[in-house]
Formats: structure tokens, C-alpha cells, sequence
């Protein structure tokens, strides 16, 4: 599906035809520019690969600066893969105006890191029993992780504290509220995951 | 930041509502949907504060209406605000006056600002 890759700029709301206030996030998307064409033939499997941002020379590599050379363009920051797309060349660039107002869009951010989060934050537990009644120390322990001498083990996927955040994660439909072509802005309503300057992939 | 402002300044526009602020007696012409039919409701009363900043914006008006106060929180950009009217510029020494809510009678009143500065008045 095509995309493009940008950065999240912020939150605002937006007021509807009908009056409603609507929660936006506001993207910058693009441009960005074709490096690489799979196809069927050269790789088995179609795709294109497309940059975004701008990399400074003494920061990229030899080979990647070569790579960069064949499409023509500059040195990027960030590349992604885009599989099954096929009607674009190397060199081509993306510009926001691929997306329509109306339109749903995913987004694929890296959501917030949150540290080393115990259970009752990461999974919602409600922790144990009472403060008080001669409670000590349990107030958000985990509980029970399971049975005793039966298993002899505890369960691969139970649910316990370690680290949150700062993962992958895709957000399906967020509606297309405005594009500007000419500012490289997309505002799509609704949240996305990650910190303002974060960067993400919005696709079709 | 400089881009969330671009677009509110676009979807927003530019609204041409007289400039007031904490204190002054205005009357907001709100539109209301009945059905099909649109009419206008007017709320007159004292700002009491201003609050947020771009297309967050809200402020808050206070009427007493039979002895009962009446607060109303309106987004400054919202469609449905036809107009704004400035009756009086108040003069408070304070961004948000909820003092006035302990207060009732005499001691609810306000002081007129008699003198407006003249770049105030251009707005």
C-alpha cells in the first residue's frame, strides 16, 4: 500500500460542518523520495523503498551514501519498505497530495516509553486485597502467577511487570480531516501513537 | 508549534468579535438547532475568565437570573457563536474573578473602565 513517511507535529481540534469539536493530530508527511524498486523479477516480491529527513553527509556511510547516489537525491534519515506498490520509479517523489480529504489512513508510530512499569500500570491489575488489616507491602503486587507442584512452572505469557512503552504500534482508520499540499501537512482525527517529533509512517 | 498554528489559523479564519476580557458585561448571540430551524439565543452577562490558548480557547459568562447564578462556557471559536457584544469594559484588578460567585447585591458590582486607551478603542 503506498505511504509516506513523516513526524508528529501535535495536537489541536478542529470544528465540523455541523459544529462538532474534533480531537486532530497534525503530521507532517513527506516529501519522500523513491530509493529503491523491488520487483517480482529482480527480487521476487514488489515493493519500493522510500526516504524521508535529511542525514548529513558525515553521519551516512559509504555504501549508503552510493545507494542514495543511484536514486539521485541526498542523503536520508529515515527508509521503509512498501510492499506490493509498483507504479513508481526510483527518484519518483511522494507528496502528501497522495492522501484525499475523507479518506482512512493507519498510522505507525512508536508509542511513548514508559519504563519499567509494574503490573497494575502495564496490565491493569487491580493489586491485592486491603492497605490495611495487617497488609503490608502487597498494595500493587501481582498476586498468584499460578498453580504450585502441577505445572512446577509458571505459564510462558503471564502477565507481569517489566518494560512499556516504546514499542511498535498502528493506529487503523483515522479519517483524513485536511491536507496541504504545499506545507507537506496531513491532520488525521484522532490520536497517534508516539511524542511530538516522533516519526511515523502514514499509509493508505 | 508553528504548524498546529497554521492550521488552526486555517480552520478557524479570523473571527471579528470585539476584543474583551475578566470583567467586562457582554452579550453572546448563540445559535441554536431546533430540528430544522436555527434561531438565536442571547446570553448576556460578566466574563469571569478566559481560558486556553488557540482553537482551545473558552471563556465564561455569569448572569444572575432569578437569584440563581448562571455560568456558561462558550469555545471562542465555536460556529455556533454568532456575535459578541461589549456592553461595558469592567475594571478588575484580576485575570479571573470568581469572587464574584460569593458575592451577591451591592458588593457583586463592578467598576466601569470610563477610560479605554485609544488603541483599545481601534479594535
Amino acid at each position: 500500500m503506498p505511504g509516506l513517511l513523516g513526524k508528529k507535529i501535535g495536537m489541536t481540534s478542529v470544528f465540523s460542518a455541523e459544529g462538532k469539536n474534533i480531537p486532530c493530530t497534525v503530521l507532517e508527511a513527506g516529501p519522500c523520495v523513491v530509493t529503491q524498486v523491488k520487483t517480482v523479477d529482480s527480487d521476487g516480491y514488489d515493493s519500493i523503498q522510500i526516504a524521508y529527513g535529511e542525514r548529513k553527509e558525515k553521519h551516512t556511510s559509504d555504501a549508503m551514501k552510493g545507494h542514495f547516489k543511484k536514486a539521485g537525491t541526498t542523503p536520508k534519515k529515515k527508509l521503509v519498505e512498501l510492499r506490493g506498490v509498483t507504479e513508481y520509479k526510483t527518484g519518483d517523489e511522494l507528496k502528501v497530495d497522495i492522501f484525499e480529504e475523507g479518506a482512512w489512513v493507519d498510522v505507525t508510530g512508536t508509542t511513548k516509553g514508559k519504563g519499567f512499569q509494574g503490573v497494575v500500570r502495564r496490565h491493569g491489575f487491580a493489586g491485592v486485597g486491603d492497605a490495611t488489616h495487617g497488609q503490608h507491602n502487597r498494595l500493587r503486587a501481582p498476586g498468584s502467577i499460578g498453580a504450585g507442584s502441577d505445572p512446577s512452572r509458571v505459564f510462558k505469557g503471564t502477565r507481569m511487570a517489566g518494560q512499556m512503552g516504546n514499542v511498535k504500534a498502528t493506529i487503523q482508520n483515522l479519517k483524513v480531516v485536511k491536507v496541504y499540499p504545499d506545507e507537506n501537512l496531513i491532520v488525521v482525527k484522532g490520536s497517534v501513537p508516539g511524542a511530538k517529533g516522533s516519526s511515523v509512517l502514514i499509509s493508505i | 508549534m508553528d504548524a498546529i498554528k497554521f492550521v488552526e489559523q486555517d480552520v478557524n479564519g479570523n473571527i471579528d468579535f470585539p476584543d474583551f476580557k475578566a470583567g467586562d458585561s457582554i452579550s453572546v448571540s448563540y445559535k441554536i438547532r431546533e430540528g430544522n430551524k436555527e434561531r438565536i439565543q442571547v446570553f448576556q452577562g460578566t466574563v469571569i475568565q478566559r481560558r486556553g490558548s488557540g482553537s482551545h480557547e473558552t471563556f465564561t459568562v455569569r448572569k444572575v437570573s432569578g437569584g440563581m447564578g448562571v455560568e456558561r462556557v462558550f469555545p471562542l471559536y465555536s460556529p455556533f457563536i454568532d456575535s459578541i457584544k461589549v456592553n461595558k469594559s469592567g475594571s478588575v484588578r484580576r485575570a479571573r474573578i470568581f469572587y464574584l460567585r460569593k458575592r451577591t447585591g451591592k458588593s457583586a458590582r463592578i467598576k466601569e473602565k470610563l477610560f479605554v486607551k485609544k488603541d483599545d478603542s481601534a479594535k
